[in-house]
């Protein structure tokens, strides 16, 4: 999946595979090997379109049946912080 | 405290709508990311792992309770409703959005506050004592000279593209509460032979990656000079301070390579130059600053010291508090408070918009409308009348913030770690939880006294583990989150770096493994020591043998 | 590429000569510092104007001396992070005395164009669509700032000390 900041509100965003880009990890386009490099090159052209930032593809895998990506920085990435905040 | 004037006023004015010009272009796509970043990050603006953070200057750590009720607009309108307050006396938001921050500086400069300079290339917030101007240890307030300083310092035209981030912090005492030993510029208030005050300048100090305890370029300078000389200092920095390499590209390397003597010689040839120039500061200018920090019109008050203790000893609670978050005021009759941004379970330096207004009230009812953040995520009030403790402190405690326990072990300095920011390995926000819930217990806090533990998410150090009685360290290995400790460090007169125990561990086993680290100081500790005290007579390696257990300290490096 | 000098595009009248060219008898010509010195008698011989190109990491103490003899000095930003070249227009104006043409070259872009002017270079060399709307806009982003330097126009200090501002430019 290809992951990226929004440019105009910094929030955590995912490629969906209508080439939109989503705040719900649920609505990423998951794509196998093969089809990555595509997906990380449209994601480029996205930056160079000033729509994203610093798009990247993280492997994301499945918990409790929730897709949850495998490492854990791109996990609270997805998720948010991990802490309760005072509010 | 200081007071814009119509140019301080314009020049932050136009930074703002500088700025803004800088996002529409940005948008636009007018601006690349690549060339926009830096402008972004010289008024503040980081991208983290969740959003746009927003660091704002909060100059030598300074506030009033206008400019408080501000922070928590700004909370609640442009963020998630709190703030975090860092080890640099700063205050971060983490949810700001890139269009919607040229209108919250606009909001802030209403209340002249600024985001310029807090993250880049250039001199950064200039830190001091959090006490400045009230500690009775105190041999000048330096905020004046902070104040001089900071104005150099802002939009320097010659100084905004250094080879890497400059830090400065000042102590007006001999007992050292800004950490001046690492920081890249040090200044420290003291008398010379013929009894003057004036600066001993200390260069090339830091953390992250490469600690290093900054070396004393210069004994004394009359404070009148201090301006040229630390132009001369940049100056030699920005011309030959690395540029090949971001992470050999701070002060601290370029000193280390040319030695001290050599870097000195340089930098005092070049003040020979410009001593005497524009830049030595007229008495004129020291007076007109100077007038903004001058001494409240105090009471004359009786001193109530045996008053309160004997209420203390009614009310342990109180009387905890007391020792702990109550520092003796220059003024008779009056204290300095501590509030502790601490409670155990807590997020360290985390605070509510809610609670900012309630901090910006009491400040005005009980602190001559003042407040001070500290390098160690608290706040205080610098004015508090002795009379008025016993209100103030169930005023605090309603909202949790009269946790007895500063400079004690659930005093523990997070920076925000894996949880909200893109550089780090791991997580230091859940670590000071566990920790701080470890040691709630008030009297057990007590019994192990002064003890400062540091938690960094990662090797920039921004919780300052190097310099914690105890230090934490967050590290990625394989994937997970370990953490490496280290013991003796200080950020005090006597700095030093802590020294590493051993291999990381794993979240789980830290909170116990610093109980075993405390439980070990109790049972060796002679007299009244401290834990770093009793560290520096027992060494490293008794406690690392609690921490890994006998035999056990050859496991794989983390 | 355009020359700007005085809020006015300006054709140059150096020629830059590379390193491995012959330099021109006549013509106004730019060089780098290592030809300079290599041709230092014959550049001197010479009676149409002299310019050298300092890169980011060449001093320059190394024609300080030598500046009566120079109508331009160029100042290389090789990319607009490497700040060294702000001190180096500082020496040269105000250590040095530096009194000809100090032309900022590189990566010379609008968002600092303003600290340019304030360390002393008067000429800029902008890769730009419309380089008159760049300066244009650097000239517009403030009025006021702290730090005095060798610029004409005055500091927050001497402004507070009562000193006037120039009539708008």
């Amino acid at each position: 999946m290809l992951i990226a900041n929004r440019l105009g509100d910094g929030l955590v965003v995912f490629r969906a595979p209508d080439g939109s880009w989503v705040e719900s990890i649920e609505d990423g386009a998951l794509v196998d090997d093969e089809a990555s490099g595509e997906l990380l090159e449209a994601g480029r052209i996205d930056e160079q379109n000033n729509l994203i930032i610093d798009p990247n593809l993280i492997a994301v895998g499945l918990q409790s049946g929730k897709r949850r990506p495998e490492q854990i920085r791109e996990a609270i990435r997805a998720a948010g912080p991990t802490i309760e905040v005072e509010t | 405290m200081y007071r814009y004037d119509e140019f301080d006023r314009t020049l932050v004015d136009e930074r703002v709508e500088q700025f803004r010009r800088q996002v529409q272009s940005r948008i636009s796509g007018e601006l690349s990311e690549d060339r926009f970043k830096p402008l972004r990050l010289m008024n503040g603006l980081y991208l983290q792992l969740h959003a746009y953070m927003l660091r704002v200057n909060v100059p030598y750590g300074c506030l009033s309770s206008d400019q408080m009720r501000k922070l928590a607009h700004v909370a609640r309108t442009y963020d998630r409703g709190f703030g975090h307050f860092t080890t640099r006396q700063n205050i971060q938001y983490n949810w700001i959005k890139l269009e919607e921050t040229p209108d919250l500086l606009a909001e802030l400069a209403t209340v002249e506050m600024n985001a310029m300079q807090s993250s880049g290339n250039c001199v950064r917030n200039i830190t001091a004592d959090h006490y400045a101007g009230r500690a009775r240890d105190e041999i000048e307030d330096p905020r004046v000279w902070c104040e001089i300083l900071r104005q150099y310092s802002i939009l320097n035209p010659e100084f905004s593209y250094l080879p890497r981030k400059f830090k400065i912090a000042v102590t007006g005492s001999p007992h050292d509460r800004a950490a001046v030993g690492v920081h890249d510029i040090g200044l420290r208030m003291h008398h010379n032979a013929a009894g003057q005050p004036g600066f001993e300048v200390l260069v090339g100090g830091g953390q992250g990656r490469t600690p290093v305890i900054g070396k004393t370029i210069r004994d004394w300078i009359e404070p009148e000079h201090i301006v040229s000389y630390v132009e001369a200092i940049l100056r030699i920095y920005n011309l030959y301070g690395r540029r090949d390499n971001m992470y050999k590209a701070r002060i601290k390397i370029l000193v280390n390579a040319l030695g001290i003597d050599k870097y000195r010689e340089l930098v005092e040839a070049e003040w020979a130059e410009i001593r005497d120039g524009v830049l030595k500061i007229e008495p004129a200018e020291t007076a007109r600053i100077d007038a903004y920090f001058q001494a409240p019109a105090y009471e004359r008050l009786e001193d109530l010291g045996d008053e309160l203790k004997a209420i203390g000893r009614v009310e342990p609670a109180f009387g905890a508090w007391l020792r702990s978050n109550v520092v003796d005021h220059i003024t008779t009759g009056y204290a300095i408070v501590n509030l502790s941004l601490k409670a155990p379970g807590k997020i360290p330096g985390d605070l509510s918009a809610d609670k900012m207004d309630r901090v910006a009230d009491l400040a005005d009812e009980f602190s001559l409308g003042q407040l001070r953040v500290s390098h160690r995520q608290n706040l205080v009030l610098v004015d508090v009348r002795q009379d008025d403790l016993h209100t103030l402190w169930q005023e605090l405690d309603a909202i949790g913030l009269a946790t007895p326990n500063i400079g004690l072990a659930s005093d523990i300095i997070a920076c925000p770690g894996l949880d909200y920011c893109a550089l780090a390995n791991a997580r230091s926000i859940p670590i000071a939880q566990d920790i701080g819930l470890h040691f709630a217990d008030s009297d057990k806090l007590q019994r192990v006294g002064n003890l400062t533990i540091n938690v960094s998410g990662c090797m920039n150090a921004c919780g300052h583990h190097h310099v914690g009685n105890i230090g934490i360290l967050g590290v990625d290995k394989r994937g997970k989150e370990f953490f490496q400790l280290t013991l003796g460090g200080s950020s005090d007169e006597n700095a030093s770096l802590g020294d590493r125990v051993g291999p990381g561990l794993p979240q789980s086993e830290v909170p116990a493994a610093i109980e075993r680290i405390v439980d070990l100081y109790l049972e060796i500790r002679e007299d009244d020591e401290c834990f770093l005290d009793t560290y520096r007579r027992a060494g490293m390696e008794p406690f690392r043998q609690v921490v890994y257990g006998a035999g056990d300290a050859g496991q794989e490096a983390a | 590429m355009s020359l700007v000098i005085d809020r006015t595009i300006v054709t140059d009248p150096y020629q830059r000569i590379a390193d491995d060219e012959t330099i021109p008898e006549r013509g106004a010509v730019l060089v780098s510092l290592a030809a300079w010195q290599a041709n230092a008698q014959n550049l001197r011989e010479r009676s149409d104007p002299i310019g050298v190109l300092l890169r980011s990491d060449e001093h320059p103490e190394a024609i300080a001396e030598h500046l009566a003899e120079l109508q331009l000095v160029a100042l290389d930003f090789p990319t607009f992070r490497d700040g060294r070249a702000y001190s180096y227009a500082r020496l040269l104006r105000e250590r040095f005395g530096f009194t000809g043409e100090l032309r900022a070259v590189g990566d010379v872009a609008l968002e600092q164009l303003h600290y340019m002017e304030r360390v002393g270079f008067d000429a800029f060399e902008i890769d730009s669509d419309d380089p008159l709307a760049a300066v244009a806009t650097a000239d517009r982003d403030f009025s006021v700032w702290y730090q005095p330097s060798g610029y004409r126009r005055p500091s927050a200090a001497q402004l507070r000390s009562g000193v006037k501002p120039p009539a708008a430019a």
